[in-house]
């Protein structure tokens, strides 16, 4: 069970966009747009190889976070929050591992991917893919986007960040 | 820092990150907002989103700062724009981000390097065309990593389609299926030899095609070409690491073994000399199309070689199978094909020209001024029709071949979609699809006009 706040759960279920952001090898910050999946206890994010440099980046260092902050990709919910926690990259099988792991939750959001996927024969190598799996460990939650005022925090529970 | 005031086209892929310009700065305040990120005290990346104004005059971005939250100066901090426009039930389009690095002083951010991506800028598929090097690069790692090879994958059928370029068999199909249809309406058909032509024939065909992306592969063009379409660029199996280049050399080789196997068995059987040159012909001109010494698509002469090949050679190969011997009729009609197909390279290699010249492959929309290209296409096409205007009525063609004639307006179409999507190689591929149906419609009309006369010649 994930202890996210409901209203965080909530951004995650529609957030077309979210952005990651990855520490580079010179320590730098390094923010992605991608599409968020949420299963009620990992956020997963997903990755072709042909972009893979953040995926690079997370084996070097694992700890990302994911900022939800634009509320045209989140059905008009002007809420704002900043997800921190550690990351694997799952990747043993690049063309079939995230099917059968996100494939489900990544058409619920998008459903032009059922497309692209009956035209895999054109796009070899978008089809390649890691996924990020994060595991949150801290969230900070701005109501109606606020971001003038201080965020709410929440920590996860000893259990669920070990 | 001064900013630089020279406008960087905003590239991605393997173009790599650049100084910030006045350009980026005037698209970052197009967002609504930004997100700024950097790394806490923790060592974990955090980012808040706040509101901001960019101030040209001294190249700064003033930011709002969050209460509660405060902003390093200490440290590089990330800020980003980004922007997508939902398309509800189906996702998202008009995808667009500039991300700038540097520093924050008081509430002013100063950039000091920036990158980004705009698809209205770099379509989606040219983004990834620039980034394969990347994929390999990182399955190349994960490799090493794992201890296993990690390659990409297709199931055997699309591996298979999209090494050898299957769908373009049509050219095949067109002059064989009339250099048979000519030797009916003489009088002679077989119908197993002429299967066999069409497999042997096929079989070149898709032998040339691997052996042009064997060879444009070993010199660079498909590799340097970052816009491909369904209809140019080639397969790129080998530069996605699908299919090994001694695996495009081994296929290669068995598509123009069994060619000349088949070849060789119909030459034993009609007992022609001149099957047996013209197969030899056939052979010799898919290789030199792109293998050195002669690369003949480098020298401009792509556009002969193809028109030879699907034209006379084959429509004459199929002829000379059925009946044994050389006539005028399917010499003339094979023109037809030939100038048509040839036309299919020629519209092809215009979305190809820049990367296709940075690789010395001087084809002729590379030679030609775009003006003058638009003009060869329709003098060719036109010359097409005209010769077989000519050949009706100089009672060479049976006179239903002017139905042929009805195709003139897709020829037209072609022409004005040159002029209108010359430089856009992703527009350019409805006018490349159309094309393709130029030379459909001219073939299968000629081909009923040959059928209706042969059922007509029964009958009477």
């Amino acid at each position: 069970m994930g202890w996210l706040p409901d209203p965080v759960e909530r951004l995650l279920e529609v957030a077309l966009v979210g952005e990651l952001t990855v520490i580079g090898r010179n320590g730098r910050p390094i923010a992605h747009p991608l599409i968020p999946l949420y299963d009620g206890t990992h956020i997963f994010l997903h990755s072709s190889t042909l972009f893979s440099k953040k995926l690079e980046h997370i084996k070097a260092n694992p700890r990302v976070s994911l900022a939800l902050t634009d509320p045209v990709a989140m059905k008009g919910n002007p809420d704002r929050a900043t997800i921190q926690g550690t990351a694997r990259v799952i990747d043993d099988d690049p063309h079939a591992d995230w099917e059968r792991l996100i494939l489900d939750l990544w058409r619920a959001k998008e459903p032009a991917i059922n497309d692209f996927l009956k035209a895999r024969v054109a796009l070899p190598l978008f089809f390649e893919r890691g996924v990020i799996e994060i595991t949150p460990e801290r969230c900070l939650y701005w109501a109606d986007g606020r971001t003038d005022l201080p965020p709410s925090e929440k920590r996860a529970p000893r259990e669920a960040a070990a | 820092m001064a900013i630089a005031t020279a406008t960087v086209p905003m590239r991605s892929g393997s173009v790599p990150a650049h100084a910030p310009t006045a350009a980026d700065l005037e698209r970052l305040a197009t967002y609504p907002h930004v997100v700024v990120s950097w790394v806490d005290d923790d060592g974990y990346p955090t980012s808040v989103a706040t509101s901001f104004t960019v101030e040209s005059a001294d190249g700064t971005v003033r930011l709002r700062m969050p209460r509660g939250m405060a902003i390093p100066s200490d440290r590089e901090l990330s800020v980003m724009g980004s922007h997508i426009r939902p398309q509800p039930g189906v996702g998202y389009d008009e995808r667009r981000y500039l991300q700038l690095w540097g520093r924050v002083q008081g509430d002013a951010f100063r950039p000091t390097r920036a990158w980004g991506w705009d698809e209205a800028e770099v379509p989606f598929f040219e983004y990834s065309e620039r980034s394969v090097p990347q994929s390999r690069r990182y399955l190349a790692a994960l490799s090493e990593e794992k201890g296993r090879t990690i390659r990409p994958r297709l199931s055997l059928f699309w591996l298979a389609l999209r090494t050898t370029r299957m769908p373009f068999l049509s050219a095949t199909a067109v002059p064989v299926l009339l250099g048979i249809a000519v030797a009916a309406s003489h009088g002679a058909f077989t119908w197993w030899t002429a299967l066999l032509t069409l497999i042997g024939a096929s079989l070149a065909h898709l032998g040339a095609n691997v052996a042009n992306d064997l060879f444009d592969t070993l010199q660079g063009a498909d590799e340097a070409n970052t816009t491909p379409t369904m209809f140019s660029g080639g397969s790129r199996v080998a530069i996605y690491d699908l299919v090994s280049v001694r695996g495009l050399a081994f296929i290669a080789g068995g598509l123009f073994g069994g060619a000349v196997a088949i070849g060789l068995l119909l030459v034993a059987v009609t007992q022609s000399a001149t099957l047996l040159w013209i197969g030899v012909a056939g052979i010799l001109v898919g290789i030199a199309y792109t293998a050195p010494p002669l690369k003949l698509v480098y020298r401009g002469l792509g556009e002969i070689a193809i028109a030879l090949g699907f034209g006379p050679i084959m429509v004459l190969g199929a002829y000379v199978v059925q009946t044994g011997e050389l006539a005028w009729e399917p010499l003339v009609l094979s023109l037809v094909p030939g100038i048509l197909i040839a036309l299919i390279l020629y519209v092809n290699e215009i979305p190809d020209r820049r990367s296709d010249a940075s690789a010395g492959k001087g084809t002729l929309p590379v030679r030609l001024a775009p003006e003058t290209v638009r003009t060869g296409y329709l003098v060719a096409a036109l010359a097409a029709f005209g010769i077989v205007l000519l050949g009706v009525i100089g009672g060479l063609f049976p006179w239903p071949a002017m139905a042929a004639l009805v195709a003139v307006p897709i020829a037209l179409r072609v022409h004005r979609g040159l002029e209108v999507h010359y430089d856009s190689p992703y527009t350019l591929m409805a006018v490349m699809g159309t094309n393709v149906n130029l030379n459909l419609a001219v073939g299968g009309l000629l081909l009923l006009a040959y059928v209706a006369w042969i059922v007509v010649g029964l009958i009477t």
